[in-house]
């Protein structure tokens, strides 16, 4: 099989072409869709997505689910966002390590009850992603941090600029690039791989199963924790609602990349590139001339078309249960 | 209990001592529900009057009937994440109804018909399509949500004829038992009934605990996953029509957050969510839990978004302790 033909058969090729195509239908509709800014903005737009979906697909890969991203964003951010209401004068570096370990703290938390009590990580992220929403409006006594509040520095370091990306854009790309080549090329990610596939085989095998499992939630947490300061950061305000229902979306990035649900397959490639898919559609909307209020809508009929695009492939044909009488 | 002198009486599971029914689920919850009652009524003189009690789980009771149908739904292995989904586009679809003008046995007629169709298309995309209801619900809960955006915006229906608002708003017995209520209980009897008194309530747990060997037994798995997620629009449908006629409101971002209050409350009833195995007592006793501590916590002010701390921290208590104390048990015997 030729080079192209074997990207165009895989998931992620397929979904690069179909991103492609879908950006330059929408850019001859409207060529400001096709501007370098639009870009931009979809790359930075997306960047919080591509993160927590490159981590979401680790948890999915080890047959897991983590439901409290989003609520760890929320109150990691919140953690963040206090700290520098209240002592404006702590460097940026401080601010986003304590949202950072806030985070870590939180997945760690997730990782204790999953990895080592071995409770289903769908339920205890469905518990405890309404204990971390309601801490923050404990934390913050129901108030909302405004940007006002906020020290400049804090809510400039996002957008800024370095090297034409903005920083979010740029720490979007790095940590995808990283999580890319962990789950490639290193021991740790081949071995997630395995328990995906096999959770007892791999324990036969000798990996500490429970060892990665409690890696896997609390890196997630402490990538949350760090989305956590650039969400606040980014949008200049922080409150107990924040991200409400990003944990089903970062899901929706990984469905819509090829991951498997069951686990043991996908790419971070994939998901990074159905979070940038969402982010596209997203902008495209108010581009075409589209009510904002479609957004939810497409993003669904999105999902539902990658699950049925991704089932075809692996379709198993029928099982034949009693033979045919003759 | 069936007489043991019939050699070919299998139990389905030993018999229960004493001790083993103090340690069940339901005891649990049972103990922390009593528990709860006698705070409540220490802290607000007002907790113990008949009249609050009733009225109080009107603030429930629309979820509590999705929890018993989630529970048959978790039961049988699947999941439906756009239970909230389906109540904002049937609520809508039914202030739409309103607003054209539809009598209100219509507009109820509207609401449940859109809702047992969303149900039936979930389990038409699980069922024929071979696809992961949790993925499926999870798409759909997007689309359901975005068609009733679509259809109204940020704006709201308000105007229903005077007699549907009278759905969610009737006392019975003497102006005691609300409507809501009312539903509720009937429908446990009926989920009750169902799952432990029938055929096809022993064949749910068969599916759920090993779908394949069900196949092979002759059970059509597939026929009970379609009727089970159709069930659980339709009865979302029914909560949006009490709902709406309850706050006389439709909008497209109502029930929020419900699909996974739920669930919750589902699995603190202590159904595997695995599927397989769970009883509508403990769950039934999770919903009174949930709604008494939610009660409670509105008589003394206190916010309700704590209320989902302390959902939450039961949760993961009630899963976290029996394995604690089972550990602190077997360590104790050796």
């Amino acid at each position: 099989m030729s080079a192209p033909t074997s990207l165009l058969r895989s998931r992620e090729g397929q979904l690069i072409f179909f991103t492609a195509i879908f950006y330059f239908a929408v850019g001859i509709a409207s060529p400001s869709f096709l501007s370098l800014q639009t870009l931009d903005a979809i790359i930075t737009d997306s960047a919080i997505l591509m993160i927590m979906a490159s981590a979401q697909m680790m948890v999915i890969l080890t047959r897991g689910i983590d439901l409290t991203v989003a609520a760890n964003i929320a109150l990691s951010g919140m953690v963040g966002a206090l700290i520098g209401m209240h002592w404006p004068n702590t460097p940026l570096t401080a601010i986003i390590g304590a949202s950072v370990l806030t985070g870590l703290s939180l997945g760690l938390l997730n990782a204790v009850f999953i990895a080592l009590f071995g409770i289903p990580s769908i339920v205890v992220s469905l518990g405890a992603m309404t204990i971390y929403r309601g801490m923050i409006f404990v934390l913050s006594s129901g108030q909302w941090v405004n940007a006002q509040e906020m020290p400049v520095s804090f809510t400039v370091f996002p957008l800024d600029r370095l090297v034409g990306l903005s920083n979010l854009a740029l720490i979007g790309i790095i940590i995808s690039i990283l999580a890319v080549l962990a789950m490639r090329y290193t021991r740790f990610g081949r071995e997630l791989y395995a328990i995906g596939g096999n959770p007892e085989a791999t324990d036969y095998v000798g990996i500490n199963t429970r060892a990665r499992l409690f890696t896997v939630y609390t890196l997630t947490g402490g990538l949350a924790g760090l989305c956590g300061y650039l969400w606040v950061a980014r949008f200049a305000i922080a409150y107990t609602e924040i991200a409400l229902g990003f944990e089903l979306l970062t899901v929706a990035a990984c469905v819509i990349g090829g991951v498997g649900i069951a686990g043991g397959t996908g790419t971070v490639l994939g998901a990074v590139l159905g979070a940038l898919f969402l982010s596209m559609l997203q902008n495209a909307l108010p581009v075409m001339g589209i009510s904002p209020f479609w957004q939810l809508a497409v993003s669904g009929l999105a999902i539902l078309a990658a699950v049925i695009v991704n089932s075809r492939g692996q379709r198993q044909k029928g099982m034949q249960i009693l033979r045919v009488a003759h | 209990m069936q007489a043991n002198n019939n050699v070919y009486a299998i139990p389905d599971a030993l018999p229960l001592q004493f001790l083993d029914r103090l340690r069940s689920r339901e005891a649990l919850l049972l103990a922390l529900l009593l528990v709860v009652v006698v705070v409540n009524s220490m802290l607000s003189p007002y907790f113990l009057d008949l009249y609050n009690l009733a009225d109080s789980t009107q603030n429930f009771s629309e979820k509590a009937i999705i929890v018993l149908s989630m529970a048959l739904v978790i039961i049988g292995k699947e999941i439906d994440i756009s239970v909230a989904s389906i109540i904002a586009l049937s609520g809508v679809l039914m202030g739409a109804a309103a607003a054209s003008g539809l009598d209100t046995w219509m507009v109820v007629a509207v609401g449940l018909a859109s809702g047992t169709l969303a149900g039936a298309v979930n389990g038409l995309l699980v069922t024929r399509l071979a696809l992961p209801s949790i993925i499926v619900t999870i798409g759909t809960m997007s689309l359901y949500r975005g068609i009733a955006f679509i259809i109204l915006g940020d704006q709201a229906y308000t105007d229903f004829p005077a007699n549907f608002a009278a759905i969610g708003q009737t006392y019975f017995f003497g102006e005691l038992v609300p409507t809501q209520l009312l539903i509720f209980v009937l429908l446990a009897a009926l989920a009750w009934l169902f799952l432990h008194l029938t055929i096809y309530g022993r064949r749910l747990y068969a599916i759920g605990n090993n779908p394949m060997a069900a196949r092979y037994s002759g059970i059509k798995v597939d026929n009970y996953r379609l009727a089970l997620l159709t069930l659980n629009g339709f009865v979302s449908a029914l909560a949006a029509v009490l709902l709406v006629s309850r706050i006389a409101t439709a909008r497209p971002n109502m029930a929020g957050g419900w699909e996974l209050e739920v669930i919750t409350i589902v699995i603190l009833g202590g159904v595997s969510i695995f599927g397989g195995s769970g009883r509508i007592p403990g769950v039934i006793l999770a919903v009174l839990l949930i709604g008494m501590v939610q009660f409670g916590m509105q008589l003394i002010n206190v916010p309700g978004i704590i209320m989902s701390i302390v959902t939450g921290v039961l949760l993961i208590a009630s899963l976290v302790l029996p394995i604690v104390f089972g550990k602190l048990y077997a360590g104790s015997k050796r």
